[in-house]
């Protein structure tokens, strides 16, 4: 199969199932999932077998239907923030390129001592005094990590603004509105598409992480983060329960990289590069 | 070199080269060259001139792959050349010089450095004496200050330093065979005659064989013994010099030879009374920080007359478009248009006054937003101006379309589509969107293929004597002035050194700067250089001297 005039690569093709599969256990959690996500169905850690198809977690849960659960809450929250963190961004960042010279110095200035923090310690920090609900994460979180989209963003309509066409419409008389989504944003679209992919990836990780501190979100509703956390004990008496949440996190942001990966060399390659040598 | 002077040094037989996405660029090409021969490769853009010339040194650029033929230089087969053996082939017996010589150097060595990599890293010569070499080459050159000038690096030389340079580093080598890929488009016309004199010298000095790809047949005129027309990526003709210019046999080199001499030929323009004043450019000054890049100029556009602005680069001729748009502000002066003057920022400037005056740019490629189609491209205007909307906006751009000379289909098409020129009218078009009364064109041409330019050109006129539109007219090219200004301001150094009427300024130059311009415009024959350099000689005696 061709897609933008290039094969499609091996590598797309396997990370493409794991979101696809990735974005079925979101939709149909209930459906799929042999038993209700905090249903104590047999003994600590039990090893896997016909009736829990990965055994039990810490109290006797079926791992198999936390993992399609936790699924669904780690996924879908990383995907919100993911989208509200580029909104962000990418607005701020389209503002200070092409309004003038003082907003460009106040937003860069703001975010550059945001990005001076640890995004992980200024995270605890901001839990610690407001709490943790899953809106607050999911607001902390695209605020922190669209610092780093707005460097970005910043960088690639700088470059476009200075295009004669972006001129050509100022010259006009345009507003802001049509210079920004007329003008440049289409022209800035691969980059930032590239970069939700990978955005997708951070954002992923550091919910798991926030769990795995017991930051996230709050038992008995399941994620992958803070199942980890919870059967680490199993390691020390040679079972494997945490592995299987662990796995999980790493199949899904191999995947989703895999998928940026080829969507950032349909972007990045001039056609035919390599020249004879 | 040993070899005798006219030995066969380089035959191409069937040269191939083809892109990866199966375009073929160049196909079926033979070429012969003797020693001390020059060969000049003409074509407009896209011919494939380039890529035959880069084939002697055995390199395709990226994406392209020589995919058949032969390259035999002095007898050898060169794509049977492993990497080691082109390695050792390319500077020393196939030198390059490349069109961008500001481009080209690496801003971080010296050019000295730079010049004596070749023979050191090839081992043909220690680092004393490959500088004392260089330093003979920057004097051969005419560089100034020989023995110091090495110790400069690329932003401290000139453009037409730089590209003297970069001969002198192909030359280190003492190679067999010179590739000139374009060395004096990028080139002012004074700077130009000064590098193509001594590139000239150069080659007959060593005996050295040239390939000497350009589009500019007055300047090939002046060096080339054979010029070869290439078009498509293949061969159209080819013939000693004389022969090209004064007898073409095909339609196409008939046709370039044409557009050359209609640019060389006398002011085509009549130039009648002067109407109501459009435009008064009155003791306008420009400053980027503490430098002044515009110095005190003033003059007037009249109704439906074009004003040539004319300078070499860096004589502010451009700021002056841009602030007369309002893009940049003027530190003093004013502009006025009709009665009213215009605030020096268009932010400040009525609706009525930014519709009225309209650019054009340089560079249709970028001037045209590769995400919107034309429709959009030419309805905003339309609708931002007029206030329209519908089926009205719709009527408006196919008008537009037929103003230029496009076909009504090509609404539906995106910038990327277009050929240059075609982009180039859709810019013109979107400019007369606003219905303007004054249209600045900021060297519309400069970008576009000989051919191409003199329609764009044609249009503009035709669409002149339509609407009654004023132009003023920047450009670098004289050629261009005489075709369609019906006065000129010449620019030096962010000053007016000459304003008028076009056929006075051109028949009595008023001061030397401008007969200097005037002269250095090379001229479609093969004695003109040696009399442009005789000339040289008498000025530089003293400009009394010069003949009137």
């Amino acid at each position: 199969m061709k897609i933008a005039g290039r094969k499609v690569p091996f590598t797309a093709y396997i990370g493409g199932v794991i979101v696809v599969l990735a974005l079925i256990m979101i939709l149909f959690a209930p459906w799929i999932a042999p038993y209700p996500q905090t249903k104590i169905v047999g003994g600590v850690w039990d090893t896997p077998n016909p009736h829990d198809w990965l055994g039990t977690d810490s109290i006797g849960r079926d791992m198999l239907s936390r993992l399609i659960y936790g699924g669904r809450t780690s996924v879908s929250i990383a995907l919100i923030a993911t989208c509200l963190t580029m909104i962000i961004g990418v607005g701020l960042g389209f503002v200070a390129a092409s309004t003038s010279k003082l907003v460009d110095n106040i937003i860069s200035r703001v975010v550059d001592i945001l990005l001076a923090m640890p995004i992980l310690i200024f995270g605890l920090m901001v839990f610690a005094v407001l709490g943790t609900s899953i809106p607050i994460m999911i607001i902390t979180i695209s605020v922190l990590e669209s610092t780093r989209v707005f460097r970005l963003a910043r960088a690639v309509a700088m470059n476009i603004t200075v295009m004669d066409y972006v001129q050509v419409a100022r010259l006009r008389g345009e507003g802001i509105g049509w210079v920004i989504f007329r003008e440049i944003l289409p022209n800035a679209l691969p980059p930032l598409v590239a970069e939700f992919g990978l955005r997708f990836c951070f954002t992923f990780l550091f919910i798991a992480s926030l769990s795995f501190l017991g930051l996230g979100i709050q038992p008995p509703a399941a994620d992958w983060g803070s199942m980890v956390h919870d059967n680490a004990q199993a390691i020390a008496f040679g079972g494997y329960a945490p592995l299987f949440p662990a796995g999980a996190i790493a199949i899904v942001t191999i995947g989703v990289n895999l998928v940026v990966d080829w969507l950032l060399s349909i972007h990045a390659l001039p056609a035919g590069a390599g020249a004879e040598i | 070199m040993s070899a005798a002077k006219n030995d066969m040094l380089l035959q191409i037989r069937g040269l191939r080269i083809e892109a990866s996405n199966g375009a073929v660029l160049t196909d079926g090409i033979d070429l012969d060259l003797r020693r001390g021969e020059v060969l000049g490769l003409i074509g407009e853009s896209g011919a494939g001139k380039s890529t035959l010339g880069l084939a002697p040194l055995v390199y395709a650029r990226a994406g392209c792959s020589i995919t058949g033929g032969e390259i035999l230089l002095a007898g050898q087969d060169l794509r049977k050349l492993d990497t080691n053996g082109r390695r050792s082939l390319r500077g020393v017996r196939v030198a390059y010089v490349a069109q961008s010589a500001a481009a080209a150097f690496n801003p971080s060595m010296t050019l000295m450095a730079q010049v004596c990599e070749g023979p050191i890293r090839h081992g043909l010569m220690n680092r004393r004496e490959a500088e004392a070499k260089a330093i003979e080459l920057f004097a051969a050159l005419d560089l100034p200050e020989p023995k110091t000038f090495g110790q400069r690096y690329p932003h401290e030389a000139s453009g037409g330093q730089l590209q003297r340079a970069m001969a002198a580093m192909a030359m280190s080598c003492q190679p067999d065979l010179l590739v000139l890929d374009e060395p004096t488009t990028a080139l002012d016309v004074t700077t130009q005659i000064e590098v193509l004199a001594k590139l000239r010298e150069l080659i007959h000095e060593h005996n050295t064989a040239a390939l000497y790809v350009t589009h500019d047949l007055s300047v090939v005129a002046q060096i080339a013994d054979r010029i070869m027309v290439l078009r498509h990526g293949k061969m159209v003709e080819t013939g000693t010099t004389n022969d090209i210019l004064m007898t073409p046999r095909e339609a196409y080199t008939t046709a370039l030879v044409a557009e050359r001499k209609a640019a060389m030929s006398g002011h085509g323009v009549a130039e009648a009374a002067r109407g109501e004043t459009v435009l008064t450019v009155d003791d306008v000054t420009i400053k980027y920080g503490p430098v002044t890049a515009v110095k005190n100029i003033s003059f007037t556009v009249s109704r439906g007359e074009t004003v040539a602005v004319v300078g070499e680069s860096g004589s502010g001729k451009s700021t002056l478009a841009y602030a007369a748009i309002g893009q940049i502000e003027a530190a003093g002066g004013a502009f006025r248009f009709g009665q009213a003057a215009l605030p020096p920022s268009f932010k400040k400037r009525s609706l009525e006054q930014r519709q009225r005056i309209q650019l054009i740019y340089q560079l249709p490629d970028i001037a045209l937003n590769p995400r919107q189609k034309i429709s959009d491209i030419l309805g905003r205007p339309v609708a931002f101006f007029e206030k329209l909307s519908g089926a009205a906006v719709k009527a408006r751009v196919a008008e537009l379309l037929t103003l230029v000379g496009l076909p009504l289909d090509y609404t539906e098409r995106f910038p990327g589509q277009l050929s240059g020129g075609q982009k180039q009218r859709i810019c013109i078009a979107r400019a007369l969107a606003a219905r303007p009364e004054l249209v600045i064109c900021d060297e519309v041409t400069s970008a576009l293929d000989p051919l191409v330019a003199e329609d764009i050109l044609k249009l503009l006129k035709q669409l002149q004597d339509e609407l009654g539109v004023s132009y003023l007219f920047i450009t670098h090219d004289l050629g261009t002035v005489k075709r369609i200004a019906h006065r000129v301001v010449v620019m030096l150094k962010g000053q007016m050194v000459a304003e008028g009427a076009t056929s006075d300024i051109f028949e009595t130059p008023p001061d030397d700067y401008t007969r200097k311009l005037l002269l250095s415009v090379p001229e479609m024959r093969t004695d003109w250089l040696d009399e442009a350099l005789t000339r040289r000689d008498i000025w530089r005696a003293g400009p009394a001297a010069l003949p009137a």
